[in-house]
């Protein structure tokens, strides 16, 4: 019953994450006044994308063209690792926490790598812009997913290292001792999940000016199906750090997987609309200011570890 | 009632990092206005058995005096002195930051050193008080407006208050009455010379003051 929902986790997310983006994109068109494109629109730009022929550049190489590829490789390597609150993940194992990070890691570098070959100085802008943000958004995210570990080894008297047991250990009967740890957890991951997958206020999706963007100018050079790979591959990453945030804010934990399974993906359709929110009422931050934002985050982070461990 | 006394814990911490990495005056004032609120409930959850008209009235008196009242002044200063918004650091904010994260740690680890009364209610009542106290410090020493040194001895006096209510409810109470006594005429004090110093050189930074002749 529950490896039955876990696969079907694996398999809603490889089917709805692109309608993810659809639901900000039409909360962002809805707040601002406007009809909005039609919500399955990644999928028809993916389908459009992945009808077309690819042009290289000639002063590209090999490496231009795996970036795409092993970055949807590690992404889809990621998904089966993944709880969504209740469900259990297809596969769990201490430590699985660390290889997700580090798989995350090892598709954004393929991302980068693609982006240097080009030769481009504004690629190599942009780069240089996801690698530092990210270095500071990866403690908020390990040392969150800490905290949570340790307060889940208190709750259950054990050493539980693997993210399905970490999210199995939040219950709604352990909420008003963890609330507050929680609480700062999560908004720890809110910040890694705006940062990480290039939202407001971190970076701005829609933009093309040089001086902003960070990761659409990575990938300016990419056209027809690695492309698409991209926009998939982005939608993925949307869908999995969603997926932890959305773990620890909505704690139903019925027993029944494929109750939580609904849950879960109704929370994720909830935080497309929240981001959507968050795109239309705020505004990018400086550039100089987004470091600080992502130490902010950090140091709640922190805070929660603390907490725990006192 | 122990989950709404750990909330308000976290988020008195919350506000001490927040008037480290915040680069307005304005919200500085505001962070510490929500402080003195916070603080102000802080008595009701933390002893919620011994409840009195006079405990609750007590703290609704240090409240609006603490969250409104003197940012009141301060404001007044702002205006009056007609400086800019920004707080100007000497530390920078994301390190501010930081440094207010290791002052925590140690915090805690030198707070568990203390022996403590048994009715304390949370064991994270000493850390924040003491954290609040450090914070208050860190910010006098590391800002050059005036207004910031003022909002930090504030900020201090809310550690030191925090720091007398692990103890007991009625007693620190009254004490309380007398610092905030104290506090108040302080930061009229500071409002006014604030004002003055602006008036004689067109800026109120401490750091550039030791350079005065005549």
């Amino acid at each position: 019953m529950a490896i039955c929902a876990a696969l079907l986790h694996v398999l809603l997310a490889l089917v709805l994450a692109p309608l993810l983006l659809g639901i900000i994109n039409r909360t962002k068109a809805l707040v601002a006044g406007r009809r909005g494109q039609p919500l399955l629109q990644t999928y028809y730009d993916l389908a459009k994308l992945l009808c077309k022929g690819a042009v290289y550049s000639r002063t590209t190489t090999w490496v231009f063209r795996m970036g795409p590829v092993v970055a949807l490789a590690g992404l889809l390597l990621v998904l089966p690792m993944i709880p969504l609150g209740g469900v259990p993940a297809v596969v769990a194992f201490q430590g699985d926490l660390l290889l997700v990070a580090y798989l995350l890691g090892v598709a954004r570098f393929a991302t980068v790598l693609a982006a240097l070959d080009t030769g481009s100085s504004f690629e190599g802008m942009g780069a240089s812009r996801e690698v530092q943000f990210s270095a500071l958004a990866e403690p908020a995210l390990i040392l969150g997913l800490a905290a949570m570990a340790v307060q889940a080894a208190q709750a259950l008297q054990a050493q539980p290292l693997s993210l399905t047991a970490i999210y199995a250990a939040i219950r709604p009967e352990t909420l008003p001792q963890a609330g507050p740890v929680l609480l700062l957890v999560a908004a720890a991951l809110a910040a890694v999940f705006l940062a990480e997958n290039a939202r407001i206020p971190v970076d701005d999706p829609n933009t093309h000016l040089e001086l902003t963007m960070i990761h659409e100018v990575m990938v300016l050079d990419h056209g027809g199906p690695d492309f698409a790979l991209i926009q998939y591959t982005a939608a993925l990453k949307l869908w999995v750090l969603g997926t932890l945030l959305v773990g620890v804010l909505v704690p139903v934990r019925s027993g029944w997987p494929l109750v939580d399974l609904l849950a879960g993906v109704l929370g994720l359709g909830i935080l497309a609309v929240f981001t959507g929110l968050v795109e239309s009422t705020l505004a990018r931050l400086r550039l100089v200011r987004v470091p600080q934002f992502l130490v902010a985050a950090s140091v709640l982070s922190i805070l929660a570890l603390f907490l725990v461990l006192r | 009632m122990l989950f709404w006394l750990d909330l308000v814990l976290v988020l008195l911490v919350l506000t001490n990092l927040r008037l480290l990495g915040s680069s307005r005056l304005a919200s500085c004032i505001r962070t510490v206005a929500a402080q003195a609120v916070l603080l102000g409930v802080l008595p009701l959850v933390a002893h919620p058995h011994d409840v009195s008209l006079r405990v609750v009235a007590l703290c609704l008196a240090g409240a609006a005096m603490k969250a409104g009242v003197l940012p009141w002044l301060l404001r007044r200063a702002v205006v009056s002195a007609n400086v800019r918004s920004e707080v100007e650091p000497l530390v920078g904010f994301t390190t501010s930051l930081l440094l207010g994260i290791v002052l925590l740690g140690v915090a805690i680890h030198v707070a568990g050193q203390l022996p403590l009364p048994d009715d304390a209610g949370s064991p994270l009542l000493m850390p924040v008080a003491l954290f609040t106290t450090v914070v208050g410090l860190f910010v006098i020493v590391s800002r050059v407006k005036a207004v910031m040194q003022a909002l930090g001895y504030l900020a201090m006096e809310n550690g030191v208050y925090a720091f007398g209510l692990a103890f007991a409810v009625h007693e620190p109470l009254l004490v309380e009455m007398g610092i905030l006594l104290d506090v108040f005429v302080a930061v009229l004090v500071m409002g006014i010379t604030i004002h003055h110093i602006s008036r004689e050189f067109e800026h109120i930074d401490t750091d550039r003051l030791s350079s005065l002749k005549d």
